[in-house]
């Protein structure tokens, strides 16, 4: 098989729009057939991730590829970066706003939940500039 | 046991026009910590929170979630409901706590396993 793509665009703060990119993929993966515990896996990493962009960065953009073997998925944002990003990894450590706290997010949780549902993780980041999240997910066992 | 059975035993106020309560419930998830919820729930679960935005809807259907519960007297904020509306998933109510709802919710789904 050929491979698809596809590509978003994400607003810092737009938390209305949040999850529209992860809906639309779950719908794709789900026509291909693919299992019902992978597609959670890709839905929980790309959502983090998605949420990530809105909750902590300016704008950014994700391109999409998944072919008969594996989803691919680049996350490219315009904002602050992270400094220590193994402290970032770790569960609990959050710099979330009091406003987005109190939806419910911010628990500290994203990162880890992305690191626990793919194949492969990567964060890239520069401080003042962006961050570059590559997540991975094989679709066939 | 479907949604339509905890909305009368339980006694829950049905908020969207469109829900879906012909969905099957297979258990029950509590949380208010949305990572926790998008990491943990799983298809067929009742959602009991106090988060009462269009997010939450996000997660429900994304996880497959069969109903969320706005516990002790929330309301959805209008977004939240606008998105009810389209999805289809039941946002249900109670005036209830998490731990009072949780515990009849419980009980329900041993009875009927
Ligand atoms: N795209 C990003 N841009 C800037 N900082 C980020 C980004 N993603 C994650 N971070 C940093 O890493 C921390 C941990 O992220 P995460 O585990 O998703 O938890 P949370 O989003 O709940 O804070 C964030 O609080 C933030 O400081
Ligand atoms: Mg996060």
């Amino acid at each position: 098989m050929s491979g698809i793509t596809f590509t978003y665009k994400i607003e810092g703060g737009d938390f209305v729009n949040a999850g529209k990119a992860s809906s639309e993929i779950k719908r794709t993966l789900k026509q291909l057939n693919v299992a019902q515990k992978t597609i959670r896996r890709v839905v929980v990493s790309l959502y983090e991730a998605e949420v990530n962009i809105v909750a902590h960065a300016h704008r950014g953009n994700i391109d999409v590829a998944i072919n008969s073997e594996n989803i691919s998925i680049i996350l490219k944002d315009e904002g602050p970066g992270i400094k220590d990003i193994d402290k970032a990894m770790e569960v609990g450590f959050s710099t979330a706003s009091p406003s987005v706290i109190s939806m419910g997010f911010g628990a500290g949780m994203g990162l880890p939940n992305m690191k626990k549902n793919s194949d492969y993780l990567n964060v890239e980041s520069e401080v003042g500039v962006g961050t570059t999240v590559t997540i991975k997910v094989a679709l066939i066992e | 046991m479907v949604v339509n059975d905890i909305v009368k035993k339980l006694n829950l106020k049905v908020f969207n026009k469109n829900a879906d309560l012909n969905l099957e419930v297979k258990g029950g998830f509590v949380g208010d910590l949305l990572s926790h919820v998008m990491g943990n729930s799983d298809e067929g679960q009742v959602w009991l929170t106090v988060q009462t935005h269009k997010n939450v809807l996000a997660i429900a259907s994304l996880n497959d979630l069969s109903a969320i519960v706005l516990i002790d007297n929330q309301q959805p904020d209008s977004k939240m409901l606008e998105a009810a509306e389209e999805e289809g998933i039941p946002v249900l109510g109670s005036d209830k706590s998490a731990f009072h709802l949780g515990g009849e919710l419980f009980g329900l789904l041993e009875i009927s396993s």
